[in-house]
Parts: C-alpha cells; structure tokens; sequence
C-alpha cells in the first residue's frame, strides 16, 4: 500500500538532496571540526558553510546562527536566556496556544514563581494586538509568540508585536517552527531577537535545530561545555545534520516559491472538495493569515481517533485534535482557546502537505473520505440530529 | 499511536450490531459529546426472557466502537441476570486487553448495558443522589467507588484510565486518593483459611465450570487444569483458544483474575503444552 503522507506538520522526509549531502560525514568525513589537523579542519569548513546556508534562509548573518539539539532545546534556551539576561523582571509574556516546548516551560517557571501571561485568541485563532500592548510591562522580561500555530497553521503578526516590544526595551522570542521554510522569513526587516528553528520539520533530519539570536542579543548559554557555537551551546556539534540542515535551509531557500504557488493550490483543493462533499464540516481557524500547507478540519458528531484509523487503512497519515489522540482526555488546547465547540473538536483533522505531495494523492483522500466520514457518522448516536443539516460551511 | 489488539481492531473495522432496536424492552444513553465518547445501547428479549436482540451507536474512538461491538456479542442470548454479571474486565477481555488508557471505553460498556437493564425493569433503583467527584466529566462518587473495587485500582492514574475522573482540570485528585484509601482500607486483609491442596484444586475446578468455562466456550474455546503445584495453576488451552494469539491476555487477564478473586489471590495461572 502506497502511504500518502500529510501529516508534514509532525515531521517531514528527509530530502534526498539532504541525505546524500550528510552520508560522507557519519563514516569517512568523521574528524572532529574543532580538532587542529586538517582531517577534523574540513568538516569544520563545511559547518560554516551550513551557517551560511542557514542563515540565507532567514536573511540573518550567520554568526546569529547556534546549531542546538531541536526546537524543544532553542525554545527553552532562549526563554531561559532571556530570564538570566534580566533577573529583575519577573513576567513572561506569550498565548495560549504555543507548542508545549514552550508552554510547559512556562508552567514550570510559574511554579518556580515568575508571572506568566497567556494571551487569550478568538475563534478564528487570531491574536488581540490591543489587549498584547495592554499586557508588556516594564517588569516582562522576554514575549514569546509562536510566528505559526502547528496545529492550524494560523500566522501571527509576530513582526509587529516584536517592534511593540522593542519599543520597550523587552526581548521578542518566536518559535518559528513551522513557518521557516513554508513563508518568506527576513530577520534584517524585523526587530525579533530570538527564534527557533526546527530541522525535522524542513526536510532536514531529526534531532537537529536552531537558534538564532539577533547580533547584540545579551545571550546566556542552556548547555555549558566547551567552546562550541562560540561558547553559546557546548557540546561536540552534530555535524552530519548540521551540514543536512544546511542544505535543507538551502532547498528550501529555492522551493519557497513552489510552497507558496503549488502546495497553497493542492492545500485548497483538499479543503474546498472536503468541505463540499462532506456535510457538518468546517475549517478551524483563519483561512486568510496561514500557512500554504496546513488545514484543520473539523467533521461534527465524529471522533478523530476513529478517522484516523480508517484513513489509516488507506495508507492516509494525518493527525487530529481529539481527546483520544492526544492521551489525555480533553481536545487540543488549541481548539480549546478557539472556543471549537465539543461536537467539533473531538471531530478535528489536520491535514499538513509538503512539495512531495502530488494532485493525485489529494485526490484519493478527497475520494475515500466521504465514505470514512459517512460510514462513522452511521454509528454515531449523534448523528440522527445533524444528517438533515446538510448546508455546506 | 495505541497497542490495539487484532480483535479490537477487527470490531472496529467491521462493527456487530450497528444501530437501534425497533420497540426496545431497555435503552439507555451514557456518555456525552463533551467527554468524547457516548454509547446508545437498547435490546429486546425473546419469550424466554433472554436477549434476542442488541444494538449500538457510538461516538468515540476506535476502542470505544470495539468495546460497544464486543458487548452486544457477548451479552446476546443471555438472561439479564446473566449480563448483569459482565464485568468490564469481562469485556476487556474478550477483546484481548485494551490499552489501559482505554479501560474506560469497557466501563462505558458495563454502564450503558446496566443503565438498559434498568429502564426495562422500570427505572433507576432508588439510591442517594450521586455525588460528582470529577466536575470536567461528570464522574460521581459511585462511579469511582465500584471502579476502584472492581479493577482493585490503587492510583489517581488508574482511576482516570478506568472512568477519566480526574483527567480534566485535575482538581478532584485529592477526593479521588480519598476514595481510593478508603475503599483500600475495606478492603483489607480478610484472612482466607489456609486451604489444603485438594480443598484448592478442588476450589479451582469448580471455579472453572462455574466462571471461565462458560464465557471461554462463547468464543469456541476452553481450557483444562493439568495440576496445580503450590500456587501455580498449571492449564491447557483447547479449541480456539489454543489458536488464539490472545489467548495469553485471556489467560492472565481473565482466567487469573477468575482464580484469585475465588480461590486464592497468590495463584498464578501458567500455560503447559500438550
């Protein structure tokens, strides 16, 4: 069975480009690039050149460039940094729907007695840039806001707030996570300090991330060790996925263009056919401000455990918001901020796409959903209720 | 993603008795949207007062879909005194286990066909209202009490696992330890007389005709005692559970339980080839 991959916002496959760019140096490239002789000195060239690459992706210099573990480890460096950066203030600012790298860091400090905001956001996913200005106190030490939500791919208008923090002298973090690669990204055009980056999600292996941090950034090391990243992250570096992240930055830098004109169109088409074949369902979140590759769909009086696995059996990979799915017993904390309705939430699918996907395989899902969602709906007792509401959202 | 068993994965794909009996004898509804799973159940009896007819709707995952077929398969042609004796335990192990997060799908089970049997008998009996431990869902007092003391659970963990109190805003933890201590504490040390060992192959052989044979004989299978040696319980499977790749599950998680609950809670069940 073919796997129809379009779960891209959980991880992505590791380009070939990338591959073949990282095989020399697991086995016979292996020196180490902090060592004096030559055999460790050319991997050590081959690191900056990755820094470029990565740094061209987002229009950064590339000493701003730290090479860290994943987006879990930049997320928690930067906040952390920022806390040490400024022991006086004692405020966290950022939203309620930020990925749990950040999110359970935050309750963490909380318990350890630092004031946390979480910014609440409308039903649209949408943040409520009064209400952010209103919240930036003198005693905020860093904001961190998430540039697009992973779950439904709504953007935030991070480069304003940003200037807004700027403008008070407070530290700006995003965690660009799932927009680097998918939307033009230029750090020389905006005033965000901190953002981190994952590799997993661009075609680059797992177990590899970044951390830029603005030239000028008061900055405090997460790992302390050894001299690497300019003393800013010890630990040997990893230099096969330092060079594959290198050139993912790099394909990704050329397919941008093809992100934003071909998967934005596959993307449409999904949504568009779901939502007219398939009565009682809906999009979570703006249609205007998001991502080219992600919709989050909603299908009442269904559970997503149960779409996925009957999707599953078509070889359809996806993901869903439900409480089943999730291993705890409530929907997605982000449909929760959104206000999604129970009959919706537990319903909720997220289909994300990458430039691997063809017209073909969305038209097989377009094909075979109906019948998932029909065949789930028939056993449903709720469903006697809405199958003459067949209006089309 | 969950360990589901072929079984459960087989009742969710190609669900038994999908629907509503016409003109039900007994229905009942538990469960909500707002939790994430519900089940409408409602049977009727043929003239001999069993159950001839079954069906289920359900909202929920694939477990909860699984455990709602199970149930009308095991619980057809039995007499309500019969189902009401069908645990979740039960349940869960006619389908080869459930993931223990999932445990909760086989209480839903349990309740549902109870809540059946009692609006055909006219009514919930008479009880003091319930009082509402877990507030994000609903759970009462009896709920967690009878889960507690029918799957011997020890942690919050479990409890929510069995019944989802406690799953929400987590706020109710402290009642529900409560209860667990309290139920824990009852349920202590009963000295059980020392018994020979003839008292106890005895006690175990008629604990097989009476609880385990029935119920493994419903899916074509059985089992039969080949000596029992201190504690260990030394058992042959027959027919389809010889076959049966769960039978291992069946084994520990219902023959076990079986022989602990009526015999002796130190026995342990081990399988001898033929």
């Amino acid at each position: 069975m073919k796997t129809i991959y379009l779960d891209n916002n959980a991880t992505t496959q590791v380009a070939e480009e990338v591959l073949d760019a990282m095989l020399p140096y697991f086995r016979d490239l292996y020196g180490n690039p902090s060592s004096m002789h030559s055999f460790g000195g050319q991997v050590g060239r081959r690191i900056r050149e990755a820094r470029e690459q990565a740094a061209a992706l987002i229009g950064a210099q590339p000493e701003e460039i730290i090479f860290t573990s994943c987006g879990t480890e930049s997320d928690n460096a930067a906040i952390r940094s920022a806390l040490m950066a400024h022991p006086d203030r004692r405020h966290v600012l950022t939203s309620r729907v930020e990925h749990p790298a950040v999110k359970s860091l935050c309750a963490h400090l909380s318990r350890q007695g630092y004031r946390i905001t979480e910014l609440p956001i409308d039903k649209d996913g949408i943040l409520d840039m009064t209400q952010y200005e209103r919240t930036l106190t003198p005693d905020t030490a860093i904001v961190s806001l998430m540039w697009a939500n992973n779950e439904t791919g709504v953007l935030f208008p991070v480069e304003k707030a940003a200037e807004l923090a700027t403008e008070r002298g407070i530290l700006f973090h995003t965690d660009a996570v799932q927009a680097v690669g998918k939307i033009p990204i230029n750090m020389k055009a905006n005033a965000i300090d901190m953002l981190s980056i994952s590799g997993h999600k661009l075609h680059a292996p797992k177990g590899i991330g970044i951390l830029y941090v603005r030239k000028g950034t008061k900055f405090s090391p997460f790992l302390i060790g050894g001299h690497q990243e300019k003393e800013r992250r010890g630990g040997t570096e990893n230099t096969p996925s330092i060079i594959g992240l290198g050139k993912a930055c790099e394909l990704a830098a050329g397919n941008m263009d093809k992100e934003n004109r071909m998967v934005v169109l596959l993307r449409d088409k999904l949504e568009t056919e779901i939502l007219s074949r398939i009565p009682n369902s809906r999009v979570n979140g703006t249609r205007l401000h998001r991502l080219p590759n992600t919709t989050n769909i909603s299908f009442e009086f269904v559970e997503g455990e149960a779409i996925l696995l009957l999707m599953d059996d078509y070889g359809i990979c996806a993901s869903s918001g439900s409480a089943c799915t999730s291993g705890s017993l409530q929907p997605s904390h982000v449909l929760r901020a959104m206000g999604v309705p129970f009959t919706m939430a537990h319903g909720s699918i997220r289909f994300s796409l990458s430039i691997y996907n063809t017209e073909e395989e969305i038209d097989f899902v377009i094909e075979k959903l109906p019948s998932i969602i029909a065949r789930l709906r028939s056993m449903s007792p709720y469903w006697t209720l809405g199958d003459q509401a067949c209006s089309v959202q | 993603m969950w360990e589901y068993t072929d079984k459960v994965k087989e009742h969710f794909l190609n669900p038994r008795n999908v629907g509503e009996v016409e003109n039900p004898d007994g229905i009942a509804e538990v469960g909500s949207i707002a939790c994430g799973d519900a089940l409408k159940l409602s049977f009727k009896l043929d003239e001999n007062k069993r159950i001839k007819n079954v069906k289920f709707k359900t909202f929920g995952c694939a477990s909860a879909i699984a455990t709602s077929s199970a149930l009308t398969e095991m619980v057809k042609g039995m007499t309500l005194e019969e189902a009401m004796k069908v645990t979740n335990q039960d349940i869960a192990a006619y389908l080869g286990g459930l993931p223990q997060e999932k445990m909760h799908c086989s209480v839903m089970g349990k309740q549902a066909l109870e809540k059946a049997i009692e609006n055909y008998k006219g009514g919930p009996p008479t009880e003091p209202a319930a009082q509402i431990i877990c507030e994000c869902f609903g759970v009462t007092e009896r709920e967690i009490e009878r889960a507690v003391r029918e799957n011997n659970l020890s942690t919050v963990e479990e409890v929510t696992n069995y019944t989802k109190a406690g799953g929400g805003c987590g706020g109710c933890h402290d009642a529900i330890r409560q209860i667990i201590e309290r139920i824990r504490a009852e349920a202590a040390p009963v000295a059980r007389p020392k018994l020979s060992n003839i008292q106890k192959i005895k006690m175990i052989e008629e604990t097989i005709d009476r609880e385990i044979r029935p119920s493994l004989k419903k899916d074509g299978g059985d089992i039969e005692l080949i000596d029992v040696i201190g504690n260990r319980v030394l058992v042959a499977t027959r027919g389809a559970c010889a076959t049966c790749k769960a039978a291992d599950i069946t084994l520990k998680h219902f023959v076990e339980l079986k022989l602990r609950d009526f015999v002796s809670p130190e026995l342990v069940i081990e399988e001898v080839t033929p």
